[in-house]
């Protein structure tokens, strides 16, 4: 971090320089934070396998419709078809084309996933930040309001949501990343809290920096790796989670093509017509076995060390 | 200690008393016809009053929510929408099915994930290790469903076909009389769960291996196993006792996809149907009870804690 050699300080040539913008002198010493944590997460061979099976399935999923054969509501064969000729992977529960379904199936499910993780963790950050850097009694309100929404496993608190509004996908958006919001908050507080009491901050702001500046240009930056972990948990859980409620018939509605739908649609002709719930499962799993990868190797790069940092 | 764990126990209390008023708000007390999105657009006026009438919809929602409450505490959730039976009378067996499916699944993870951690941990950057940490890191990603069907392809359908898929209860016949049944549903909770507990008390059990203590007891000339048994283990599960409390308590929500997936005859598998028949007396008292079991296993892991620590035993704070 020190680069300077020892010895007196260059006295700077020509007049003096106008003082700096306060927090850049203090700011300079840490160049990109997020920059050097992907570099050194990525010198790890499991984060580099994460990336690579995350970026597979989301290339099935975003490029799949195009190439897709037939569209995935069509009949296309007799009902748990096994794979054949034009079907390479059979026909499902309704006699609809497998590969094709599978191809349309994880648009939404990634979408939601992806608005839900970055509406929970913008909330959770700004939550934990603020009641880590402000402290008092903001803190201890939006703690013990944190208190109440952990008491509701998150799968239960969206069910609620679903019996009364039903299964609308901004539902699933909102639910989803309102209850990772307190869970991300914790760690945010803590990771600020610690941030807080260190030296530069203190004198960012014995200098009058304001609040705000002080929170997003010395707080924000030092708690780069919390929160490219938990953003890389919560896509995780995410995931879990959309695909989970469409597993239950209460996420995203028939006829759509969706992995955990399909899952749901095809399960009872298992022994029959494996492949309509194999493909869904194979895909959900690799997804989340990769985004699982990214975010233990986040967390190991901030660490420093090769210790366990569990979720 | 008295007044701590009191206190402790007054803060759960509050806690599942405010998660009833948000619950009670969010299912009732909306802005907006609760009996019309019950019943949806096609409702008949008539329905629509009678409803209103068994939910208490006319009364203000202060009213509302005191009468719910009142009943909620005596045990009394209301009737079902869906089959006009009273909902305790609909969940008394299903809860206790649920309840002997979690507390199997607490119990193997509990275990085995101790085991598991320790054994890691004393096998510190070997190969075990290493395989141990990457096996945990995958089971925690994949969500429950996806480990149940692989297990279901795995020991059911396709390539062993040793336990059943799903549940066929018989009425009347309590399901811990089928231990096959309960196998599947406990493999598959445990394997959500007791990852997380092995790569903490790993975690911690390192900690703890690097201490003067332990080092203290190696150099006196016990036995290794009496040095981790009685030494290390108690000092390591400590500090994880909360998280495996918080990763147990996971089991009340996870249950739900679990039952669903198995078929298994419990209150989560009710609660799906609930949902899906908007049957909100019935979603609203499982999940009073999905909350109460959340808060008791919290509860239980701060005692636990709390006597487990002798600077905690001793502060009456």
């Amino acid at each position: 971090m020190s680069a300077s050699a020892p010895g007196p300080v260059p006295i700077p040539p020509g007049p003096a320089p106008a003082p700096a913008p306060p927090g850049s002198v203090l700011r300079d010493r840490y160049p990109g934070p997020l920059r050097s944590l992907l570099a050194q997460a990525l010198r790890l061979r499991q984060s580099r396998v994460g990336l690579a099976l995350s970026v597979l399935v989301i290339v099935v999923a975003v490029v799949g419709p195009p190439l897709a054969p037939t569209s995935p509501t069509d009949f296309a064969g007799r009902p748990y078809q096994g794979p054949g000729a034009g079907l390479p992977f059979g026909a499902d529960a309704l006699g609809r084309d497998v590969l094709s379904r599978f191809l349309y199936g994880g648009r939404w499910l990634l979408l939601l996933a992806l608005l839900a993780t970055v509406l929970g963790v913008t909330l959770g950050v700004l939550v934990g930040m603020l009641a880590g850097y402000l402290g008092g009694v903001l803190d201890e309100l939006l703690m013990r309001a944190n208190d109440v929404v952990l008491a509701l496993p998150q799968l239960v608190l969206a069910l609620l949501a679903i019996t009364v509004l039903g299964p609308k996908k901004w539902l699933l958006v909102l639910v989803i990343g309102v209850t990772h919001a307190p869970r991300v908050a914790r760690v945010m507080r803590a990771a600020s809290v610690d941030v807080a009491q260190r030296d530069f901050v203190k004198a960012v702001q014995v200098m009058g920096v304001r609040r705000r500046r002080v929170l997003l240009s010395e707080i924000l930056p030092n708690v780069t790796g919390p929160l490219m972990v938990e953003l890389g948990l919560r896509f995780t859980y995410s995931i879990g989670f959309v695909a989970a409620l469409s597993f239950l018939g209460l996420g995203i509605q028939p006829p759509a093509a969706d992995w955990g739908l399909m899952i749901n649609e095809n399960r009872i002709g298992l022994t029959v017509q494996p492949w309509p719930v194999l493909l869904p499962v194979l895909a959900i799993g690799v997804l989340t076995v990769g985004t699982n990868l990214l975010a233990d190797g986040f967390a190991q790069a901030s660490a420093g060390v090769d210790r366990e940092v569990s979720p | 200690m008295l007044r701590l764990l009191l206190r402790r126990l007054l803060l759960g209390l509050l806690t599942l008393w405010l998660v009833s008023l948000v619950l009670f708000v969010l299912t009732q007390a909306l802005p907006g016809d609760a009996a019309r999105a019950i019943l949806g657009r096609e409702a008949t006026p008539e329905r629509l009053a009678a409803l209103r009438q068994q939910l208490h919809l006319d009364q203000s929602p202060a009213a509302q929510y005191l009468h719910w409450l009142r009943g909620a505490v005596r045990g009394d959730f209301g009737r079902s929408l869906a089959d006009q039976q009273p909902v305790s009378r609909l969940l008394g067996d299903r809860l206790v099915n649920s309840l002997v499916l979690m507390a199997a699944a607490a119990l193997v993870s509990t275990v085995l994930g101790v085991a598991a951690g320790t054994w890691s941990a004393l096998r510190r950057d070997r190969f075990a290790d290493h395989a141990t940490s990457v096996v945990t890191l995958v089971l925690a990603a994949l969500p429950e469903f996806v480990i149940g069907i692989a297990l279901v392809v795995l020991l059911s359908t396709t390539v062993f076909r040793v336990f059943p898929a799903v549940t066929l209860a018989t009425p009347g016949h309590p399901v811990w009389t089928r231990l096959d049944v309960l196998v599947l549903p406990v493999l598959t909770m445990t394997l959500a769960v007791a990852p997380y507990i092995t790569r903490m008390l790993r975690a911690s059990m390192i900690e703890v291996l690097d201490s003067e203590y332990v080092q203290m007891a190696r150099l006196k000339g016990m036995p290794e196993r009496t040095v981790i048994v009685r030494h290390a283990l108690p000092n390591a599960l400590g500090p994880v006792a909360q998280v495996i409390a918080l990763q147990l308590a996971w089991l009340a929500g996870g249950v739900v996809v679990i039952e669903y997936l198995f078929r298994y005859p419990g209150i989560g598998q009710a609660l799906v149907d609930a949902v899906a028949n908007r049957d909100v007396p019935m979603v609203q008292a499982i999940t009073v009870v999905i909350a109460a079991i959340y808060v008791a296993v919290n509860l239980l892991a701060d005692m636990v804690q709390i006597l487990g620590n002798a600077r905690l035993r001793t502060s009456l704070r």
